[in-house]
């Protein structure tokens, strides 16, 4: 992991997407307004004839790229998560994940990390909505790397896609050679005291927190969990067996987002206690994205203060 | 298959509507008002208007069409049946467990439905979606929506509607299917949706202000659209919610219910009548 270079997974994929774009021509990118922040505006300025500014409405963005995909196009749908996941929630159900049609909806500002803006701009609840949708693939990246794989590889399936990102900069996790497969987790290190099982802008606390501890004797290993649904069940379940401990950690509601995915395996699988780390229950706040993760307990030493407990 | 004689056409139109009727009423449920009220609008759309094959429904250069009031899809698969997408038989199926034909249109299960379709007010936005692909491939097909009055209430009509604008859609026409009923009511009474037209020439439409039951006055209505260049078309088609049906014109009970076998007989004695 390299702390010294931070890059947004919301510039990542804006990035990605240029270069996809001059790469397939089928791809469409359709924004509602806030193409500077979710970075679509950098696959606009390259490929303006197939960027379509919708303004400021999110659920006319989605049912008009449902129109795209049912015509053959490949369109990708950005704003932020909370205008996509929730306020286009019906579109994204009945024009897009039941027709099973081939939009990818790249979400950013997604979770506390959103910052400043506070509550209103703090999704939370978009994995455990996003995930029950009959149809859809949920992607949460950690890096830049993975993200810049993620955006060409939804492209490559055919049907309806969550890509959840974030506005804070964060670590450079892996470099060019790592592989990543959809469905299938990031293992990062062999130790068997704890299974730390992370998604999205946490993971590099995670990381964090497995060179503290290995500091300290205590030898834990990250699973990167990029990819919610489908969710890859063999890892999790060889982590409970392999690991005196499950932890899990996302910038989300412990509610229905990874902590819940991952009780849903092992209760049926191998039954044993999960600690759900997360937004518990509440809504976000004001303040600086560092500070939120402090407040929240999102941090690498709140993860390894749960990873002594007990 | 084009078809031009108005005689013809109508006479197709009343096999629909005896077909949206038996559909409901082999269904037990379903929603025949609106599907009568739009039944000759389909009529000139599928056999006179759009340019599409019933035996290559998933070519990329046909024409398309939402039915964006997707509970009317009684009217859309007797349409699509008589055409030929598929056996006539098999709207017998309408709304059962064993059979294909979904309350509201399922276009992965439809042949001949373009879009998925039921929750209220994204048809128009989805067929935007479709023009601006047209356009952008340089296709030359055109798209076609039509909505139901209450459900312009939606707000997402209204989004979808400054798109079409900004975009000069002129591949794109719009039918309101003005029946002037709603569940609960006259849209008047329900919403105070008033001067429809209107509101569409306000967000930049070509509007064009019809009798939606006038076979001749839709073709029209079609032909003067396709004409229009650089701005999308808005047809407001008056029509009567149950038409041809005596005791179900003008009822908002005829929304969503389904005739009794006396209530059937009934109906379809006066649409033999009719023809």
């Amino acid at each position: 992991m390299n702390e010294t270079t931070q890059i947004p997974t919301r510039q990542s994929y804006g990035e990605a997407l240029a270069k996809l774009g001059k790469e397939n021509k089928n791809v469409v990118v359709l924004d509602a307004d806030l193409s500077t922040a979710t970075k679509t505006s950098i696959f606009a300025k390259e490929n303006p004839e197939r960027f379509f500014e919708m303004g400021i409405s999110e659920q006319d963005m989605m049912s008009t790229a449902a129109g795209f995909a049912a015509s053959g196009k490949i369109p990708y749908a950005s704003t932020f998560a909370v205008f996509a996941a929730g306020r286009a929630y019906d579109q994204i159900r009945n024009s897009i994940c039941y027709p099973n049609l081939n939009v990818k909806i790249c979400a950013t500002h997604a979770g506390i990390t959103v910052g400043e803006d506070g509550a209103t701009h703090q999704m939370l609840e978009d994995i455990s909505m996003m995930r029950t949708l009959p149809n859809m693939t949920v992607i949460v990246t950690s890096d830049d790397t993975q993200t810049k794989w993620a955006v060409e590889a939804i492209s490559k399936i055919n049907g309806p896609v969550y890509l959840r990102l974030s506005r804070m900069a964060t670590p450079v996790i892996y470099d060019e050679t790592q592989k990543f497969e959809i469905g299938k987790a990031v293992q990062i290190g062999e130790g068997t005291d704890a299974s730390i099982i992370a998604t999205g802008d946490v993971v590099c606390e995670a990381i964090k927190a497995k060179q503290e501890l290995e500091k300290q004797g205590i030898n834990v290993r990250v699973i990167d969990m990029h990819t919610i649904k489908p969710i890859d069940r063999v890892i999790i379940v060889k982590c409970a067996k392999e690991t005196k401990k499950i932890i899990t950690i996302e910038d989300h509601s412990i509610i229905g987002g990874l902590g819940s995915a991952v009780c849903e395996v092992l209760s049926e699988e191998y039954p044993c206690k999960v600690t759900r780390m997360g937004i518990n229950d509440q809504f976000g706040k004001s303040g600086k994205a560092e500070e939120l993760l402090k407040y929240f307990e999102l941090t690498s030493e709140d993860i390894i203060r749960k990873v002594k407990e007990n | 298959m084009k078809i031009n004689d108005i005689k013809e056409l109508e006479k197709i139109s009343n096999e629909i509507r005896k077909n949206i009727v038996t559909q409901v009423y082999a269904a037990k449920s379903g929603h025949p008002g609106g599907s009568l009220s739009c039944a000759d609008i389909l009529t000139v759309l599928y056999f006179n208007q759009m340019n599409i094959d019933e035996k290559n429904p998933h070519s990329p250069l046909r024409d398309r069409f939402v039915l964006s009031k997707g509970h009317c899809s009684p009217a859309l698969y007797a349409v699509l049946a008589e055409r030929g997408y598929f056996e006539k038989e098999k709207l017998k199926e309408f709304r059962s467990v064993e059979g294909n034909l979904q309350g509201h249109p399922d276009m992965n299960k439809v042949p001949g439905v373009d879009m998925t379709t039921g929750s209220l007010g994204q048809g128009l936005s989805v067929a935007n979606g479709m023009a601006l692909t047209s356009k952008l491939n340089h296709d030359g097909f055109r798209a076609y929506c039509l909505l139901g009055d209450g459900e312009i209430e939606e707000g997402q009509v209204w989004e979808a509607a400054m798109t079409s604008y900004k975009y000069k859609l002129d591949n794109l026409c719009v039918i309101v299917d003005n029946n002037n009923l709603q569940i609960d009511g006259n849209i008047e009474n329900v919403k105070g949706l008033d001067n429809i037209e209107g509101k569409f020439k306000a967000f930049g439409f070509n509007t064009i202000a019809i009798d939606g039951n006038n076979i001749e006055q839709i073709i029209n209505a079609f032909e003067t659209a396709k004409l229009t260049k650089g701005k999308p078309t808005a047809i407001i088609a008056k029509t009567i919610k149950g038409k041809d049906v005596s005791f179900m014109e003008n009822e908002a009970g005829w929304h969503g219910k389904a005739p009794s076998e006396e209530e059937y007989n009934k109906a379809i004695e006066e649409l033999e009548k009719a023809n």
